[in-house]
């Protein structure tokens, strides 16, 4: 008796409430994925069908077919590939200078950008698309990318890795005659390949899942990223439900199975933001 | 300042010039810009002639504050936040305890499946959840009707819209706040619990008097985060609802975008912004001096 109390009662509660959260997480991707191989109409059936009576993917062909969703696919790679290889390149040099290098109004300097993270990016999107198109970067990918090319967070997350790493390593280079620029891209960049791995994947999924900003400086059809082309889809085929869940697994679907492939960085990430922040 | 300091002073600047000014002319920049667009009547015939904008004072902050339409969204915000985020952080807190505990195998497998919706497209997973809100084939209401419960017409009835965005939002985000958690509590040194285990504390007290004053500095991050990031709430109603039923999920970031970007009202939509920035700051600072004065 004494022992079901301390041991069985515990762990079944443990492993239940685990495993309740486990699908209630779940669930709704997975019906995603069943209801998007279901015959149109089956989805919408009553009582709700878990699995499809035959599976088919006349969705997956009817989106890349009539609907273009490989241009909105295409869109999406080339515009998050370009933001996190830009934002790679300058965010580390900035983390590296607050990192390494000692001159006037450093520390004050940082202090301001990470005081400047509470401001809502929603605060400099009004005036920032009035810029854009006195240049003329409405309904243009640079439009979309220009936003994204530095980031606090990213500057930040590097500085503090490179804080960690030894100065004697870069002077060492430096007695040896090399250039400061190559020292950055030969020594410091290989040095910070797991955090530069993180960031890859922070600023990849932030620019796959981004919406608002998208949505406002892409005008023309031809130019959506997938979230903006499927919140367009749902107003035209909110009934075709089979469709719908189609078009969301293949957003949904990339990102997913990065994290999948990087967790592990993805997850480290996370906990050194959060510690230290 | 010797010639090797010089040469570093130099180098520096060179490597974070890219990203300040970057950051200066598309953030800073627009930020104080919006500042000033908030007090003139930028509108749509602004936009295709500049000579038509007048400086209007505080005329945008008071037309705002007589609009019931705002008042209506700033009081839907508060409801998003002031619900939605403590049982977002609660919820991330219980999952992170659970995945946590001592007798749970495999936590990296719980782990992983309970963080699964936060790395998804939250367009996407907007769209599943309308349908699994459906009042007549929806997943929720055939659950509940197992149980004996009536539908409801989840996002079409003005009382159940609300709870419905905020309990898709808590799916889609407790998972972050878990990881943060679970790194907190590894951090708890393991000696402390066998001291109280010895002392003959049961597992609630183990609980209150370890756990949560030594996870408190994590607890300050996390809800800090949260809070900043459910103020700015937008993509869920604007897929789910477009702020209806009857405006009831309306919120401030998404009448910013329909001011501004749908009828052009710039000036208006930009005070509008600077309200909700300013309530972020309040907020801020109320959690930054609750916490300061009593310790969890």
């Amino acid at each position: 008796m004494n022992r079901l109390l301390h041991r069985i009662l515990p762990a079944l509660l443990v492993y239940g409430l685990l495993m309740l959260g486990t699908m209630l997480a779940l669930a709704p991707l997975l019906w995603m994925l069943a209801a998007s191989l279901m015959p149109p109409g089956e989805a919408t059936g009553y009582p709700p069908r878990f699995w499809p009576s035959t599976v088919t993917f006349e969705h997956y062909a009817a989106l890349f077919t009539r609907l273009d969703l490989g241009r909105y696919l295409l869109n999406s790679t080339l515009l998050a590939g370009a933001v996190t290889a830009i934002s790679l390149f300058v965010n580390s040099m900035a983390g590296y200078a607050f990192a390494k290098f000692r001159f006037r109004y450093r520390d004050r300097l940082f202090r301001i950008l990470l005081a400047a993270m509470v401001i809502p990016a929603q605060v400099a999107m009004l005036p920032l698309f009035l810029l854009l198109k006195q240049f003329s970067l409405i309904n243009t990918y640079w439009g979309v990318i220009i936003p994204g090319m530095a980031n606090i967070f990213g500057i930040f997350l590097i500085r503090q890795y490179l804080l960690a790493i030894p100065d004697s390593l870069l002077d060492a280079a430096r007695m040896d005659g090399a250039g400061e620029f190559r020292i950055y891209w030969a020594l410091v960049l290989p040095l910070c390949r797991p955090i530069l791995v993180t960031l890859a994947i922070f600023t990849f999924m932030g620019a796959w899942n981004d919406f608002m900003w998208p949505l406002i400086v892409l005008t023309d059809s031809s130019m959506y990223t997938l979230p903006v082309a499927l919140a367009n889809l749902l107003g035209e085929h909110v009934q075709d439900t089979e469709l719908m869940m189609a078009g969301s697994v293949l957003t949904v679907l990339p990102v997913l199975l990065l994290f999948v492939a990087l967790q592990k960085y993805y997850i480290a990430g996370i906990m050194l933001g959060g510690m230290k922040g | 300042m010797t010639g090797q300091e010089r040469h570093a002073a130099r180098s520096a600047k060179v490597f974070l010039a890219p990203a300040l000014l970057l950051i200066a002319v598309f953030f800073f920049l627009p930020v104080l810009a919006a500042l000033l667009l908030s007090f003139t009547d930028f509108d749509i015939y602004a936009l295709g002639d500049l000579d038509r904008l007048r400086f209007v004072g505080l005329r945008n902050y008071l037309d705002l504050l007589q609009s019931p339409l705002f008042w209506t969204a700033l009081g839907n915000t508060f409801y998003f936040v002031v619900v939605g985020g403590p049982l977002s952080v609660t919820v991330s807190l219980g999952a992170a305890l659970l995945v946590n505990a001592p007798l749970t195998r495999f936590p990296g497998f719980f782990r992983a499946a309970l963080f699964l919706p936060v790395v998804t497209t939250l367009v996407a997973v907007a769209v599943v959840w309308r349908y699994l809100y459906h009042p007549h084939y929806g997943l929720l209401n055939y659950g509940l009707g197992l149980l004996g419960i009536d539908p409801i017409d989840w996002l079409g009835n003005p009382v159940w819209a609300m709870p419905a965005i905020i309990l898709m939002a808590v799916w889609k985000n407790f998972g972050f706040n878990m990881i943060i958690f679970i790194a907190g509590l590894q951090n708890i040194p393991p000696q402390l619990y066998e001291a109280a285990r010895i002392d003959g504390a049961n597992g609630w007290r183990q609980f209150r008097h370890i756990t949560l004053p030594l996870l408190g500095p994590t607890f300050l991050f996390v809800a800090l985060m949260t809070m900043i990031g459910y103020f700015q709430v937008f993509a869920e109603p604007y897929v789910m609802t477009q702020g209806g039923p009857t405006n009831r999920t309306l919120s401030v970031v998404l009448l910013m975008y329909e001011e501004g970007f749908r009828w052009w009202n710039m000036g208006y939509a930009s005070a509008a912004a600077f309200v909700l920035f300013v309530l972020i700051l309040a907020g801020t600072a109320l959690q930054l001096r609750l916490q300061r004065r009593e310790p969890p």
